[in-house]
């Protein structure tokens, strides 16, 4: 038996051996509530499965909380091949991630490029483990789509750097133990220049935190207002100054994350189930023309945006890095988001008038509320409009203004 | 399942590439309609397309093609969108040819693949009438058996390459009905059958097409292509590779236009700065580059579909990416008419040509409203 055949029996026979029942959904597809089975980690995850725990500890144990990183820094030191046939396999038992997270999709692969040796050491392991979730504090009211204006300030005071600034859009601050954080630690240079990226821990003097409830209700989004927070002068990431190309690398991952979150394949097409219930003719036609043009519409753009991202995909695979593609697809997905949700709304009619209470259907209340909730998705990790600007320029060499 | 060309197809593209850059500039369709040129394109370029195969790509070796798929076939079309090139291959391999090789005996496959694989025949497929609009099965040309043969009466619109064909594929109906699939037969039909008249229509698009007629026109029971009655198959299928051959042909318009367009937008200065620099335009260009680049993920996902099965699956993903690029190709035509600004207007400037060429392709074989209701009609919904 070849290396990777027994690799794929091993893991077969230990997955199967240690993936506990409740971790598993069955094969029509994931559990309604799947949200609150996901496990975050961190100081303030309470785990009312049991099984939930056990099941992040073994896979910690193992290293398949993050199956590429390197053994000495809690990872599980496999080959991409290795870490596939893992996917593969969980896949095939329909098991639950243990563990899900910035530490593992942001913060850790930054560090595992950018970071001291001593910041890998003390920061990857603690991720791998389940024990600190992090945030990302990037946005500030002043510093939207002009990110690289942010005005929260950094001045050094012996070996700590104190930090004054209000940070927004900080999704989970309320559930996060720790801050990857951009600071201007230097006014006098142009702004890219005097960006860095520090680390800090939540429960630091002079942090703290404000939900923010949006126009669909309550949001994970939070304020986070610093006030004289003594920073390590060590937990600074790639140097004093860089904090922008930090910010610029992670970015391009944030789009391409929430590009894939929106073009997750569905057996089922909403926008059809839907339909049928309200507008159907009895014989699983559509009775409103002008509706179902726009499903079908709708419909083969989703195609078109799933087959973009596996060319794209393919293409990455040959080596070549996620530049403007994802801003391509970040614009892409997220406006046909929207439209997806205006023209379920639509598609309601006066049923989706519900904001809570008797006389309307649980689904029927939360897609109004996803609707609200959907016009953000071309707003947060870059405008649209922003996205735009990346495409004329880098893509397009179209020149500035 | 790739997405991404082989070594092989790359070799393909970028050899129809040079072949049009260099023999094919888009010059050549306005000295072609400004001398009135009755055949409307270049017999030597013809037969230098069969040279490099062109013309051979899917049909089966021993016949003389090359055995390849809607993969290759619309890698070339896509080149000669480029340079809206005048030359019938479309009409010829996918339309006029095509039918014979998928439903013909193999006496009428030897009479008529070798000849096109070889440059010397060019084909048409007579199938659209006036109100058939983008139905292939509305369809009122009679075929009555008369003797040994059949006698076919109607008129045929639109006919692509047909006024330079000296073979045609005909749909006409051999038992009663309107738009129902059973009783369509299709003819292999020579154009110098007595009782048939060929008059050229002048297009928009400039896309060269004749008006057909049938005039109790013989036909030999020899020319019946597959059983009597049971063409519409065939013909659908036809019609169908054809168009994703179109959509091919319409991404490669669209971006030469937008080549074009980008190219006047960084050169072209109005108070004192390259009009590229207004945001206005910037992002109207970077939706352009999103939509093309979408028709292409739609037109190469379709050609696999095709390729890997023909099918119920494959015929949706065609109207996937017909409607792609007929909304995203009249966009393009329209913005970069747009963005080049009054000198877009003029017949002098070749923008207009890609305008009318987006605008005439998206209205053949179905818009992106007709093909939206195909898709959901075989979706179920």
């Amino acid at each position: 038996m070849s290396g990777a055949a027994s690799f794929r029996e091993e893991t077969r026979a230990w997955l199967e051996a240690n993936c506990p029942p409740s971790m598993r959904w069955s094969a029509d597809g994931p559990p309604a509530d799947l949200a609150s089975e996901l496990v975050w980690g961190g100081r303030k995850q309470r785990y009312d499965n049991p099984e939930s725990r056990q099941w992040l500890d073994l896979m910690a144990e193992r290293g398949w909380t993050a199956p590429t990183w390197p053994r000495e820094y809690g990872g599980g030191g496999l080959d991409k091949e290795q870490a596939k046939v893992l996917s593969q396999e969980m896949a095939a038992i329909h098991a639950l991630p243990s563990l899900i997270g910035f530490g593992l999709t942001m913060i850790g692969p930054l560090l595992l490029i950018h970071g001291s040796e001593e910041q890998k050491k003390a920061f990857l392991p603690p991720i791998c483990r389940g024990e600190v979730r992090w945030c990302q504090g990037y946005s500030e009211p002043g510093a939207g789509s002009d990110l690289a204006g942010l005005q929260t300030r950094g001045t050094l005071d012996g070996d700590h750097w104190v930090v004054n600034g209000q940070k927004v859009w900080t999704s989970y601050a309320d559930e996060a133990d720790w801050m990857f954080c951009l600071v201007r630690t230097d006014p006098d240079v142009p702004k890219h220049s005097g960006i860095s990226f520090m680390l800090f821990d939540m429960e630091t003097d002079g942090v703290s935190v404000k939900p923010i409830a949006l126009i669909s209700g309550a949001s994970p989004f939070c304020e986070t207002f610093l006030e004289d927070v003594r920073v390590p002068v060590d937990q600074v990431v790639g140097g004093i100054g860089n904090g922008w190309t930090m910010a610029k690398a992670l970015l391009g991952h944030e789009r391409s994350m929430i590009s894939e979150a929106f073009s997750e394949p569905s057996r089922r097409n909403r926008l059809v189930d839907v339909a049928r219930e309200h507008l159907g003719d009895g014989n699983g036609g559509i009775r409103d023309a002008a509706i179902r043009d726009g499903i079908a519409g709708l419909t083969m753009d989703k195609v078109c945006l799933d087959l973009t991202i596996q060319r794209i995909k393919e293409a990455a695979k040959l080596g070549e890095q996620p530049g403007a593609e994802s801003s391509i697809l970040k614009y892409y997905a997220t406006e046909l988001n929207k439209d997806r949700y205006s023209l379920l709304l639509s598609i309601l009619g006066p049923q989706a008038l519900g904001w809570e209470g008797a006389g309307f259907e649980d689904e029927e209340l939360a897609l109004t509320r996803e609707w609200l909730r959907s016009r953000g998705n071309s707003i947060e990790g870059g405008t649209s409009e922003i996205q735009l600007n990346i495409i004329a320029k880098r893509v397009l060499g179209l020149p500035e203004a | 399942m790739s997405l991404l060309l082989s070594e092989e197809q790359k070799l393909l593209k970028q050899s129809a590439a040079d072949f049009v850059h260099n023999e094919s500039p888009v010059s050549r369709i306005r000295e072609l309609r400004d001398s009135a040129d009755p055949r409307g394109f270049s017999p030597e370029l013809w037969r230098k397309m069969a040279e490099l195969g062109w013309q051979a790509v899917p049909f089966a070796e021993e016949y003389g093609g090359l055995g390849m798929g809607m993969t290759e076939m619309a890698t070339v079309l896509e080149e000669c969108g480029r340079n809206l090139v005048p030359e019938p291959l479309l009409a010829t391999v996918l339309l006029g040819a095509m039918p014979v090789s998928l439903a013909g005996s193999d006496e009428q496959r030897r009479a008529v693949l070798p000849a096109v694989v070889d440059g010397s025949l060019v084909m048409a497929l007579a199938y659209q009438e006036k109100g058939s609009r983008y139905d292939p099965l509305v369809c009122r040309t009679t075929a009555a058996r008369s003797g040994d043969g059949y006698v076919l009466d109607g008129e045929k619109i639109l006919v692509a390459g047909g006024h330079a064909a000296s073979k045609l594929v005909v749909s006409a109906r051999s038992a009663e009905g309107y738009a129902d699939p059973d009783g369509i037969s299709l003819f292999l039909v020579d154009t110098e059958t007595p009782g048939m008249t060929v008059e050229g229509q002048a297009t928009m698009h400039l896309r060269n097409a004749a008006l057909v007629r049938f005039d109790g026109a013989e036909v030999p029971a020899a020319a019946l292509l597959g059983a009597e009655g049971e063409g519409a198959a065939v013909l659908e299928q036809t019609v169908d590779l054809a168009t994703l051959g179109t959509a091919a042909e319409m991404l490669g318009g669209m971006q030469a236009a937008f080549d074009m367009t980008l190219d006047h937008l960084k050169t072209r200065e109005q108070f004192g700065v390259p009009i590229g620099s207004f945001q206005g335009l910037k992002h109207r260009a970077a939706k352009m580059f999103i939509e093309i680049e979408l028709a292409r993920s739609a037109v190469i996902g379709a050609c696999a579909a095709v390729d890997k099965e023909y099918g119920t699956k494959a015929s949706q993903m065609i109207s996937v990416a017909k409607a792609r690029c007929s909304d995203a190709g009249v966009l393009v035509g329209y913005e970069s008419v747009q963005m080049h600004g009054g000198i877009g207007m003029t017949d002098e400037h070749d923008i207009g040509f890609y305008l009318k060429r987006a605008r005439g392709l998206e209205l053949t074989m179905g818009d992106g409203a007709h093909h939206r209701d195909r898709y959901a009609r075989i979706e179920g919904f």
